[in-house]
């Protein structure tokens, strides 16, 4: 699944991030492969996302979550 | 002893600015690194009979060298003799926060590290043992809460007694550093090579922080909590909305206003009878007079009423700003302004462009992507700001008298309608190619630190004290020749060069239905200012001085009426005039702004003709379609 499936409240593990311009920017964020992230809320219109992830809030669009792939934990 | 040299850096929101402004005060220069608009923050300070000067560098998440901040960050570390290099960290995020201070470390810049926001961090649960962050990182360590006199003194006396030549990187940061030279020096692309090097940060980062900080399950923080509410379900729009009718509310009728008002008064009424019959009592010849004071006192005085507006209205956005509520905004309006082809980030900028249009164009640096940026830039000035306002307002009351609100809200709506379309239409022919993306921190809700919005308040309203000193001064200088001289000395305003010159101007506007000359020099002077439009009229259809507020629109229109003015124009010339007024070149000041931002006089000459262009159409089509619809 990708992080666009993630459902409020679910914490979820990055497996893989897809090659895209944006990639090294979400890395350099902290998004790494093996970082468990929670989906927070979306915005009112449905996107874009809020997600926890060390110990702060990042909002990202759909498109861009729809590029991270993760795992479900526990 | 020598000057002790200080650089604060650190992510964004890491309160780093509010310990630049607690430890400098007042005394702090603004200036602009050279070659970019990006502000150069320098503040001095004297602890102990030393001398102390403190560099403020802009808030970067990590020193690629991708953004024109970035650059300056680590080119300004690397090329400067600095004492000390301090990193502010924000200690409730401290493991996103100690990204830069690993990258900085890779350079072999010796680091403070200030444990910021301690507070923040033990309401959240997040405990850290300075001890052995300083021995995980070979690197001194301080705590600070931010706001606080105590956090100052403490700050300044490590500043004054920290030798950095005592310390060295750690064996685990010598390991790391040897890691990053030997992913550098392997057969790998640069983008692998970069991704590679990023994950072992990141693991550098998960090391250190196992061995110095405990996170305690605190629950819910207080920031969760509200963004339940103002960034989530259907209530966090109308929640907006609200608190946008409040900053609205505070500018132009609780606050900004009456201050206007009062201002307004003391520079017309006051202080030009004083400088009239000073200069009269002083036996100054008759034109320098009414140079003085119908010229200069008139003109600048317009735009002096205008600035407690524009404070007021930028006091209420840096507040928002300081409370971290905007990114929300940014976070909620995302996707409504993405359908108009614009970014979520890009609201702020926008909203003050129903202000003014400069720092509106100045805002749009904080958005990611080229393509956003030079969009928001180039579509801004569609918008009605304060300038442009009383234009609206006065032929709304002389020609529409029964409408004037509707009509005034409709020419708002045709100036975000236009800025939506060519929003778009940039987007998907000059800016096609760019990306846009969008990815933001939500900063935890903070009460932000008043000494800080004060100095951003001054540090963007001041721009238009320079304007009013400058630009619109000399505007109002040779407005004032051009209407009472022509080549053959002093004459009469119909026969002076304005006059020439306007009815030259008036020919591009005979289908638009106003090709007289007094309209024509109204346009020519609202390039110079478009507060000068009403002025201008005012003064041209011999009305003398009229109030170029808003809402003295309704007064000004029934003199206006006796004038020639009323016969000038039909409601509907009238209407497409508001409409060339709404749509055409922008200012001077703001295609300087924009020669800045854009870079370069290319999309300046763009600006002023594609927008004069779109005007000229678009009052065209209104024109000709209203008198085909026989109005």
């Amino acid at each position: 699944m990708t992080l666009k499936d993630g459902k409020t409240g679910m914490t979820l593990k990055i497996v893989q991030i897809e090659e895209s311009p944006l990639k090294q920017r979400l890395m350099s964020m902290g998004l790494i492969p093996g970082t468990k992230v929670t989906v927070l809320r979306s915005a009112p219109l449905g996107d874009p996302i809020a997600i926890g992830i060390r110990s702060y809030n990042l909002a990202l669009r759909r498109e861009d979550a729809e590029r991270i792939t993760v795992e479900t934990v526990g | 002893m020598a000057t002790l040299a200080v650089a604060l850096t650190g992510n964004p929101n890491t309160g780093k600015s509010t310990i630049f402004n607690e430890l400098t005060g007042a005394r702090q220069k603004i200036g602009n690194w050279p070659g970019v608009t990006v502000d150069k923050k320098v503040g001095y300070t004297r602890y102990m009979d030393r001398a102390i000067s403190i560099v403020d560098l802009p808030g970067t998440y990590s020193v690629n060298a991708r953004s024109p901040e970035e650059k300056i960050v680590i080119d300004y570390l690397l090329n400067t003799k600095l004492d000390l290099v301090v990193d502010v960290v924000d200690s409730s995020n401290i493991e996103r926060n100690l990204f830069l201070t690993v990258q900085l470390l890779e350079q072999d810049i010796p680091l403070l590290i200030d444990l910021n926001m301690q507070d923040d961090a033990a309401r959240r649960g997040v405990e850290i043992d300075t001890a052995k962050l300083e021995e995980a990182f070979g690197m001194p360590v301080v705590e600070t809460v931010g706001r606080s006199s105590k956090s100052t003194k403490k700050l300044l006396d490590v500043f004054t007694s920290t030798v950095m030549e005592n310390y060295e990187p750690s064996q685990l940061v010598k390991d790391h550093i040897a890691k990053v030279h030997a992913i550098r020096a392997s057969e790998k692309t640069d983008a692998q090579k970069d991704e590679e090097i990023i994950e072992a940060r990141y693991a550098l980062i998960d090391k250190v922080v196992a061995k110095a900080v405990t996170f305690r399950n605190v629950g819910a923080t207080r920031s969760e909590k509200m963004d339940r509410f103002l960034a989530n379900g259907i209530l966090a729009l109308p929640i907006f909305l609200l608190i946008l009718y409040a900053v609205f509310q505070i500018t132009f009728t609780w606050i900004g206003q009456p201050i206007a008002d009062a201002l307004e008064d003391l520079i017309n009424d006051d202080f030009l009878n004083l400088a009239k019959d000073g200069l009269e009592a002083a036996g100054v010849a008759d034109w320098m007079v009414s140079l003085v004071t119908d010229g200069i006192i008139a003109g600048v005085g317009a735009v002096l009423t205008f600035v407690p507006l524009i404070f007021v209205l930028f006091f209420c956005l840096s507040f928002l700003d300081g409370t971290g509520y905007m990114a929300r905004i940014a976070f909620i309006m995302d996707p409504i302004m993405r359908r108009c082809g614009l970014t979520g980030k890009g609201i702020m900028p926008l909203m003050m462009g129903f202000g003014c249009g400069v720092p509106s164009i100045m805002g749009a640096r904080a958005l990611d992507s080229e393509k956003d940026r030079m969009i928001s830039i180039l579509v801004t000035p569609f918008l009605t700001c304060g300038a442009k306002l009383p234009i609206m307002a006065l032929f709304a009351a002389m020609f529409f008298p029964h409408n004037a609100a509707n009509v005034v809200f409709a020419m708002y709506i045709i100036g975000m309608a236009m800025a939506i379309i060519v929003a778009k239409v940039l987007g998907s022919t000059l800016f096609k190619a760019k990306g846009s993306t969008f990815l933001l921190e939500l900063p935890p809700y903070r009460m932000p630190d008043m000494k800080s919005v004060l100095l951003e308040t001054w540090d963007k309203g001041k721009g238009y004290l320079v304007k009013a000193g400058t630009i619109i001064f000399v505007a109002s200088v040779l407005l004032w020749v051009m209407s009472n001289y022509n080549f053959s000395g002093p004459c009469e305003i119909e026969d002076s060069i304005l006059a020439s010159i306007g009815s030259w101007m008036s020919k591009l506007f005979v289908f638009q239905g106003f090709a007289t000359w007094e309209a024509g020099a109204a346009v020519l002077s609202g390039i110079m200012a478009k507060e000068t439009v009403v002025a201008t009229i005012g003064v041209l259809y011999g009305a003398g001085d009229v109030s170029t507020e808003a809402e003295d629109a309704a007064d000004t229109a029934s003199t206006m009426l006796q004038t020639g003015m009323a016969s000038a124009f039909t409601s509907l010339s009238a209407f497409s005039f508001m409409v060339f007024s709404q749509l055409y070149t922008p200012c001077v000041t703001a295609l300087g702004t924009i020669k800045k931002e854009a870079g370069g006089w290319k999309w300046v000459a763009f600006s002023a003709v594609y927008m004069f262009v779109i005007a000229w159409f678009v009052s065209l089509v209104v024109y000709q379609v209203g008198r085909a619809l026989g109005f």
